[in-house]
């Protein structure tokens, strides 16, 4: 064999190699997301052709009546501002909180860090049994069950985000920290306009994983929230799913729509929802 | 000696409390203020008081009274507790399928192929939604009449609909199948992390000592690895023991599916018992601090923080 051959050869073999590789991670792939594209088609599909055989991928015919109907019978509209004010609410107090508690961990010397951190670090390793019970009852003794604040407050400052959020102070060179306060900045003045624009990224994290959580929370704001009213989108599904379990179609529908914001938030920003999550790891 | 001995931690102290930048502090702490308020109250305060809670009767009506340990006692007899205990630490078998799947994927992703990103945003789909919104998707996938069932029961593989959600023998595994659907992204990505911090160099360096592919394996990647694996395991084995949404989305806790901490839930807002229910959420927290340790004992010597 000619060296162009042997070069040859190897071409042919990493391409069957990489044909291979891309139907398995294409056939793992098509799994991972049947269930919402099987939902998705159902959603568009008529009464009588929802259980046809061969199933349908595609419907045919395909209508929006679920859409209209399920927006009709329940204040879908409703909840989905509920949702937006919750998860609004919601990251805007923890990334306020987050951010400002991780820079003097970060950054300063005082008596009590250590203490401090070593406490906020020990709450992920004790696993809390009865977290949801006592915290309803602290909000009842504030009088803040059935209301947005409510269903925010106990996660309005959260480790993970403080976690994160001190790992990325702690990579910024000090000298910038220094110059500042030779031209007679104050610490706010710092904080705001040299160290949080230096973190974006990991703000950007934090705020991602947040939106996430509160977007997709529904057991806690039952909790909280004394009406059916006031649920986000996530717990109206539940709701939803007791009182129409019969029509499976308008559950469709509604989960189609509950999810979509979140789906399209999550295919602008994968690479920043990949990167959290080993960030957090190895941080 | 003797006469310095008293002086020498005093004059630390002083050092230290000389040493101390009172405007800093000052400082650090106004910063800390709202989170520290907030995670003292949400976060240590029902560490604090979940534990006399579990010993009282406390309940929407009625007068609080101290019970002593009638309540864990009532706990040793309910059925439905150790059902739902049994449930629970059925669950912990959907860690090792979790966590060999996002391997797998993991090694899948990690190559330089073209669109791989594609890839990783398609199994990482899953993990960002609600767990009542997966849980409707895969209701519908486990349908008597559904796209599992239809074509079983077409090609006459089986001549009954499969009940996954209501045949008790067979509920809880396929809650379980779902709860692993949702995880593989989440985990993948750890491991990914763990695959890429291992340096090129390293695993080059071991081919050229000789070591044929299940050599490097073995002897870099699969050491380098353990840290992330362990971290990763002890995630799930905690998410296991703490399911409650997936169950609550898919079978309502019916058919031999509830665990402990739907059950928790259930007993303190719907049956309003917060001190039974106080109870049984200690007892959860005791189970996981319980196999927390025991993962963290099967992976003795791989963890080594830097």
């Amino acid at each position: 064999m000619t060296a162009h051959a042997v070069k040859r050869a190897g071409k042919v073999r990493t391409l069957v190699k990489n044909t291979l590789l891309y139907l398995v991670m294409t056939a793992i792939a098509l799994l991972m997301v049947f269930p919402f594209l099987w939902l998705l088609s159902t959603s568009f599909k008529t009464a009588s052709n929802v259980y046809a055989f061969p199933p349908q991928m595609i419907p045919n015919p395909a209508t929006l009546d679920n859409y209209v109907g399920v927006t009709k019978m329940v204040p879908i509209w409703r909840y989905l501002k509920n949702t937006a004010i919750i998860t609004a609410l919601g990251v805007g107090l923890n990334v306020l909180f987050s951010t400002l508690a991780a820079y003097p961990l970060a950054r300063m010397r005082f008596p009590g860090r250590d203490i401090i951190f070593g406490a906020l670090l020990s709450t992920m390793i004790i696993p809390n049994g009865a977290g949801m019970i006592v915290n309803y009852m602290t909000l009842r003794t504030l009088r803040l069950t059935d209301t947005f604040l409510g269903v925010v407050l106990p996660s309005a400052a959260t480790i993970f985000s403080i976690f994160l959020l001190r790992q990325a102070y702690t990579t910024i060179p000090k000298e910038l920290e220094e110059a500042a306060r030779i031209d007679g900045a104050g610490d706010l003045f710092i904080w705001w306009r040299i160290m949080v624009p230096l973190i974006r990224p990991t703000l950007l994290t934090v705020v991602i994983f947040d939106f996430m959580a509160h977007w997709n929370s529904f057991i806690w704001p039952v909790v909280v929230m004394k009406s059916p009213d006031n649920y986000p989108l996530a717990a109206g599904l539940l709701y939803l799913q007791g009182q129409f379990s019969y029509n499976f179609l308008y559950l469709a529908a509604g989960t189609v729509i509950s999810i979509t914001p979140m789906i399209i938030l999550f295919l602008l920003l994968q690479k920043y929802f990949i990167n959290g999550v080993a960030g957090a790891v190895k941080g | 000696m003797r006469t310095q001995a008293p002086a020498r931690p005093a004059g630390r102290l002083r050092k230290w409390w000389s040493g101390i930048n009172w405007r800093t502090t000052a400082v650090a702490y106004l910063f800390m203020l709202p989170a520290l308020v907030i995670i003292a109250l949400f976060v240590f305060w029902p560490i604090i008081y979940g534990l006399p809670l579990a010993f009282t009767n406390y309940s929407v009506v009625g007068e609080t009274r101290w019970v002593g340990l009638a309540n864990f006692r009532r706990l040793m007899h309910d059925p439905y507790f150790w059902d739902a205990l049994k449930n629970s630490v059925l669950y912990v078998a959907v860690v090792p399928v979790i966590q060999i799947g996002s391997i797998i994927l993991a090694v899948l992703v990690n190559r330089p192929l073209k669109g791989v990103g594609i890839f990783r945003t398609a199994y990482y789909l899953p993990v960002v939604t609600s767990s009542i919104a997966a849980g409707i998707a895969w209701k519908w996938l486990y349908d008597y009449k559904g796209i599992i069932n239809a074509p079983l029961l077409e090609w006459g593989i089986i001549d009954k609909p499969i009940y996954f959600l209501s045949d008790n023998r067979i509920a809880l595994w396929a809650v379980m199948a779902m709860t692993a659907w949702k995880g593989f992204g989440y985990y993948m990505v750890i491991y990914l992390a763990g695959l890429q911090s291992i340096p090129k160099e390293l695993e080059e360096a071991a081919q050229i000592d000789g070591a044929g592919r299940l050599g490097v394996l073995r002897h870099v990647t699969i050491p380098l690895l353990r840290p992330f694996a362990l971290i990763a395991t002890l995630m799930s084995v905690m998410g296991a023991l703490r399911v409650m949404e997936e169950v609550l989305a898919m079978t309502g806790g019916g058919a031999d599916t509830n665990v402990v901490a739907l059950y928790s839930y259930q007993t303190a807002f719907q049956h309003f018992e917060f001190g039974y229910g106080a109870a049984l959420g200690w007892v959860m927290a005791l189970i996981i601090f319980a196999f927390s340790l025991v993962t963290f004992r099967l992976n003795k010597g791989g963890f080594k923080p830097e």
